[in-house]
């Protein structure tokens, strides 16, 4: 352990929660040196905010406008250097039963000083959190997918997104206006936004809002004719595998 | 005085006055008159013959019962059970015999044995709808209705009290008089919550909570939280179920403000408009979040509450307008008792 006071960053939509939580920090600076470097009231804000203050833990609260807690913390996972995590909740029966499941730390409102200081301490020692319990214990789809470009993070609305397509290590998310590269597999994405978008080809998930039409097209393979999935906002005419014609073409039917 | 009586007793009258009350008794006792002239009829016209010898005895009894007992509820309500019904059943004969006395003045052939048939069924059709009232009383009444009433009440959301005690944690040692307040307000909101809910209050009461409830809930949100007020035109002697506007007021902050980054606007208007009080609620809609749990279920639970306390009288509409969610709530203009 180093003797540089913990930097700390704090998002909650509440002011006076915010307030609270310094406070208590300042009471604690004496037995756990720390510093707070930022704070923010929505994840948007945070995910804007935080990577410049480079802090090694954040203190988060669940039940945020927007975004939640859990889906900021995902997103926050994204960054090269990412901060431990402490969730803060006053009273989230389903995220509560997630998080002991999941072996995740979390602090509840109103704090008690010692528990802060016992939650930072640990937190500062085992790092940032497991993505992939996170996701675990994650409550329903995510409203943004995020990516990294030059060390900030971009929030993609999932709702803009016309459709995902699987490319080696990577899946483009294709918007309107341009294509982002994430790191996830379309297999995950495709269980998370299964209300949203359906598959239309093994390499290919398409938003079921965009679907605009079919048309018929020779596959260049010469396997034969085939169809393909026309999308709203771009130009793009995606093949549909034979596999998967039936249950896309049933969609624009009904 | 709703249909519950504020007594906590499990027999009470009903409420004579009460929309409802008045149809279930019109229907009930026509109903049973068809049904005793369809038993000893065997033809079509013997049934309306039959229909138009009861009705020229029943409907003016029946009518001029309902008439008196309107007037008389107030009074009736006072009295014991047994002495309410008992002057029930006094006023339902004597104007049987009232009714039957008239016929055979106008010179109509009507015998005794027509007398002692339609004060039997007086009678017997009052008993029945006696029973019939008591059972839905008690469907409605202590046990079961403490129950609900008391799942309604754990519904504040726990959210709210620990949110609220953290943010005055927060204003003790920067502003202790806003603190106090704060506490305070808790304190009131709190004691209304665990009252008994049987009985009825005043609207200004209940406006005041909401305020109280507001103030709280100002004290965390800030500037996210606006209110506007349209409350000069409310009736503030007029009484109203507790709890009936703050929940509403709490779903609206719950589905309307906190799930937006931008301020919102709640607005309440609460008016009279001839002889009903009529409370609109508006708050900014936010469609992609209506998977938050408890809407439906908090304004079942209003609705259930309308109903125990004024039957068809109080009603509950909701829907989406533009950018808004909007409820409108009616009940009858009760006013507090001088």
């Amino acid at each position: 352990m180093n003797d540089a006071p913990l930097r700390i960053f704090i998002v909650d939509d509440e002011a006076p929660a915010r307030s609270r939580l310094r406070e208590l920090l300042g009471d604690l600076s004496a037995e756990l040196p720390n510093v707070v470097v930022g704070e923010a009231a929505n994840g948007q804000e945070g995910l804007a905010r935080l990577p410049d203050t480079a802090p090694d833990v954040a203190l988060v609260d669940i039940q945020m406008p927007q975004m939640s807690g859990m889906e900021f913390a995902r997103h926050l996972a994204r960054l090269e250097r990412p901060p431990a995590v402490v969730f803060v909740t006053a009273h989230d029966q389903y995220a509560v039963e997630a998080f002991e499941v999941n072996a995740i730390d979390y602090l509840l409102k109103p704090v008690r000083a010692q528990r802060l200081a016992g939650a930072l301490a640990k937190a500062a020692a085992s790092g940032p959190l497991d993505r992939e319990a996170l996701a675990r214990a994650s409550h329903g789809p995510r409203r943004y997918l995020s990516v990294t470009e030059r060390g900030r993070i971009l929030l993609v609305p999932v709702a803009v997104v016309l459709y995902m397509k699987a490319e080696l290590k990577y899946v483009t998310l294709r918007t309107p206006e341009r294509e982002y590269l994430v790191e996830e597999s379309l297999t995950s994405l495709e269980r998370e936004f299964v209300a949203l978008f359906v598959r239309v080809h093994r390499n290919c998930l398409v938003a079921r809002r965009a679907i605009k039409g079919f048309e018929r097209v020779t596959d260049g393979d010469g396997e034969g004719a085939g169809w393909a999935v026309l999308v709203e906002g771009c130009e793009a005419a995606l093949p549909v595998s034979r596999r998967q014609w039936p249950a896309v073409r049933s969609l624009t039917s009904a | 005085m709703g249909i519950l009586s504020q007594k906590d007793q499990a027999e009470s009258l009903p409420d004579f006055r009460n929309l409802g009350v008045i149809a279930r008794v019109l229907v009930g006792v026509n109903f049973a008159a068809l049904i005793a002239t369809a038993v000893r009829a065997t033809t079509l016209e013997e049934l309306a013959q039959g229909m138009l010898e009861i009705a020229v005895v029943m409907e003016p009894a029946l009518l001029g019962s309902m008439v008196l007992l309107y007037f008389a509820s107030p009074a009736l309500s006072r009295q014991p059970y047994r002495a309410g019904i008992a002057t029930v059943f006094a006023i339902v004969v004597s104007l049987t015999l009232a009714s039957w006395g008239l016929r055979v003045a106008a010179s109509e052939d009507m015998g005794a044995a027509a007398a002692i048939r339609s004060v039997a069924f007086g009678v017997l059709v009052t008993a029945f709808l006696a029973g019939y009232f008591g059972l839905r009383a008690r469907a409605f009444s202590p046990a079961l209705v403490e129950a609900r009433l008391q799942a309604l009440q754990a519904r504040i959301r726990p959210h709210f009290l620990f949110n609220s005690l953290n943010a005055v944690l927060s204003l003790i040692r920067t502003d202790a008089r806003r603190a106090e307040s704060a506490l305070e307000d808790l304190a009131e909101l709190y004691r209304m919550l665990m009252a008994d809910t049987k009985s009825l209050t005043t609207l200004a009461n209940e406006l005041e909570v909401t305020r109280q409830y507001l103030n709280l809930e100002h004290l965390r949100l800030g500037e996210r939280l606006d209110v506007a007020w349209r409350t000069e035109a409310a009736p503030p002697e007029a009484m109203v179920p507790p709890l009936l506007l703050q929940p509403l007021v709490e779903n609206a902050v719950y589905h309307g403000i906190e799930p937006g980054i931008e301020p919102g606007t709640i607005e309440i208007a609460v008016y009279s408009e001839g002889d009903r009080v009529h409370v609109r609620l508006t708050n900014p809609y936010h469609p992609e979040h209506q998977h938050r749990p408890g809407n439906r279920m908090a304004l079942a639970n209003i609705r259930e509450r309308l109903a125990l306390h004024f039957d068809v009288e109080g009603t509950l509409e909701q829907g989406v307008v533009g950018t808004n969610y909007e409820i409108h709530m009616v009940m009858p203009y009760r006013r507090a008792p001088a």
